[in-house]
């Protein structure tokens, strides 16, 4: 408990060195990283994530190209995935490619899987802790101070967004911390969101097939063209109202 | 009959018993820390499936404790003659398979470091989270209820105990029924007959364990059970067998019904390997068909070891049922998109393998070593052992009402 209780204070400080970090990029390059993102979603530092902000994400899959990974390999490196695991089924995938057909047309589609930061996710009903929470700006987030390792958001999560790290860890990137025998997935890079980036993933991506904004700023990109253009979400049955659209399947 | 019930019991070999229990607790604990210092990475479970073998066991465990009660209730609140001396024992059963469920369960975590924080921050929209008050409100009526049955001076209040006890853990199995039933995602899980299946399987379970526990005892002591009791409770247990099966059959049928489960069906009950032939020689032959042979056919149901082998087939039977259940239920691929075939590096689409480690099955079988360790101890120290007052359950026809 004690150990907890500092490692909180730590990640409390960290959340606030970021911060700063932040208001670096902003000053040395005023408006560099910051024209995608609509001037309202810049946090402050020390303000909380406002619900006036729905971060959201638009794929392209008629611009995905199958066999192309750049957004995976950007992901691991953004987040210090780096494990190397002896049986694939055990290593974390916060974000993969899926190859697609249909059956009846033989069409195909390639297209990135992700955290799909749902309105309602069940993740965050089911944990029992309450580790897995989204925050105002709709990013859903595993707190790993309180995570135990129960695996009910997998069992729960209707995308297989979620791993749970199987192995210690070495060598972590400090920005992103993770941890033996807690769950974690996508954060949709909340670290660099936050100082006003783009996801690591957005930014890789060689064909432009994937829009990071808020969904909330009509203004926004992304909230033009889920207006105009056809959508889809996966699993719409389900009514969970996904951060993440798709386009072209 | 409570001047019956200070006797205690007398085991021979009882150290040799105790430590038998007490090896197989401490192998468990000791594949826990194993599995807590490598991570999972030890273990058959990976990023499909992630509840192996020991949800298996601890479910059962946890499920059985609820139906364990059954005995007591079935006394108290039911006012049954031939059950009422069996209230002690079975409150006590019910403590100790919930404290080795729980204890298989709860070394199971990735962070099973963090009891602590699983016990002070509760998401009250998790049926998980409810555990942190349906679990210790059980310890504690049930613990009362026992206190009562036990304490003469205090047996009058022993019926509301038993009632609030009775009530509390349907609320308890209906939970742990819920936390399958309550999961959209899954193909093999969203359905309003778990819970109510799951609570017509802790009836069959936690009777069976009642049974072997109870046998054995008598068997080591020396004594016998009176032929007609074992006959009754072993009707008890057909009967809880039938309806068990009962339930499985509408769970499937119900799943056959709806259009897009029949793949998952079709693999579970019929192409998915292990699965099918688990459930059906592990649940619906041993599980169902042996139990009921046992008890109701004349030749064999009069055998004393009847009782025995139809409880022992019984839980193997429910263990076999949980295994195609949880495991089976997370093998079978995810349909993200419904209709397509899919391909990806995280195994999309794909049935995942899954083969228990050694220490999965240490610590399963650890469970279970804890239960039986727990169980013989408090037999061993306090008078729950049921005695029973034939010529007084004769004189006033109790033995068949
Ligand atoms: S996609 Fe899965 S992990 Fe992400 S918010 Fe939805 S339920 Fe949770
Ligand atoms: S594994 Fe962690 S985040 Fe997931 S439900 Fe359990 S405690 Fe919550």
């Amino acid at each position: 408990m004690s150990e907890d209780r500092i490692e909180n204070k730590s990640r409390r400080s960290f959340v606030g060195a970021a911060a700063v970090a932040g208001i670096g990029v902003a000053a040395l390059a005023p408006g560099l990283k910051l024209i995608e993102v609509a001037g309202a979603a810049q946090r402050a530092p020390g303000e909380p994530a406002s619900s006036a902000v729905r971060w959201g994400m638009l794929i392209d899959t008629s611009k995905c190209a199958s066999g192309c990974d750049a957004c995976v390999k950007a992901c691991a490196l953004e987040n210090g995935i780096n494990e190397t695991v002896t049986d694939a089924r055990q290593g974390s995938q916060w974000i993969r490619k899926i190859d697609l057909k249909d059956p009846k047309t033989g069409q195909e589609h390639s297209l990135p899987m992700l955290c799909q930061h749902c309105e309602h996710p069940p993740c965050v009903d089911v944990c029992p802790t309450g580790a897995s929470m989204k925050r105002a700006d709709g990013i859903v987030l595993v707190d790993r101070h309180i995570c135990i390792g129960c695996r009910y958001c997998m069992m729960a999560c209707p995308y297989k967004a979620r791993s749970l790290v199987h192995m210690p860890l070495t060598e972590q990137n400090p920005l992103v911390p993770r941890g033996q025998g807690c769950v974690e997935a996508c954060t949709f890079c909340v670290h660099r969101v936050d100082r006003g980036q783009q996801p690591a993933c957005v930014e890789a991506c060689p064909e432009k097939a994937m829009l990071f904004g808020n969904l909330n700023d009509p203004n926004s990109e992304i909230a033009q063209r889920i207006a105009k253009e056809k959508t889809t979400q996966v699993r719409a049955d389900l009514k969970l109202n996904l951060g993440v659209r798709y386009q072209g399947i | 009959m409570q001047s019956a019930l200070t006797q205690r019991l007398r085991i021979p070999n009882f150290y040799l018993l105790a430590a038998i229990g007490a090896i197989l607790t401490v192998a468990g604990t000791l594949a826990a820390f194993y599995m807590e210092h490598h991570g999972h990475q030890v273990t058959g479970m990976n990023n499909q499936v992630f509840w192996g073998l020991p949800h298996v066991f601890a479910i059962f465990l946890i499920v059985g404790a609820s139906g364990v009660l059954n005995v007591a209730s079935i006394g108290t609140v039911f006012g049954k003659k031939v059950y009422k001396p069996r209230g002690p024992l079975s409150g006590l059963l019910a403590i100790t398979m919930l404290a080795a469920g729980l204890f298989v369960i709860m070394l199971d975590l990735g962070r099973a470091d963090r009891l602590i924080v699983a016990m002070t921050h509760v998401n009250w929209t998790s049926v998980f989270g409810w555990n942190m008050v349906l679990y210790p409100v059980f310890f504690g009526l049930v613990g009362l209820y026992v206190w009562l049955l036990l304490d003469r001076k205090m047996y009058a209040y022993s019926k509301a105990a038993g009632t609030a006890a009775f009530i509390w853990r349907l609320v308890m199995t209906t939970g742990t029924g819920s936390i399958f039933g309550f999961v959209v995602a899954r193909q093999a899980y969203h359905s309003a007959v778990i819970a109510p299946m799951f609570i017509i399987m802790s009836f069959a379970w936690g009777l069976a364990m009642f049974l072997l526990f109870q046998t054995a005892m008598y068997k080591w002591q020396g004594t016998q059970l009176n032929e007609e009791i074992r006959l009754r409770l072993n009707n008890l247990l057909g009967t809880f067998v039938a309806a068990v099966a009962y339930f499985v059959v509408v769970y499937h049928l119900t799943n056959i019904y709806y259009a897009k489960q029949t793949a998952f069906e079709h693999f579970i009950l019929v192409s998915g390997g292990i699965y099918p032939q688990l459930f059906w020689v592990g649940f619906v032959v041993v599980g169902t068909l042996l139990p009921l042979l046992f008890v109701f056919v004349p030749a064999l149901r009069n055998t004393p070891s009847s009782s025995i082998l139809a409880s022992i087939f019984t839980i193997l039977g429910g263990l076999a049922f949980l295994y195609v259940f949880i495991i089976g239920g997370q093998a079978y691929p995810l349909e993200i998109f419904p209709g397509m075939e899919v391909k990806s590096s995280f195994f999309d689409g794909v049935v995942d393998p899954y083969t228990p480690s050694l220490p999965e099955i240490l610590l399963s079988i650890g469970g279970f070593g804890l239960y039986f360790l727990l169980s013989l101890l408090a037999v061993h120290v306090l008078p729950f052992m049921p005695q029973d007052d034939i010529a007084q359950l004769q004189a006033s026809g109790a033995l068949h009402d």
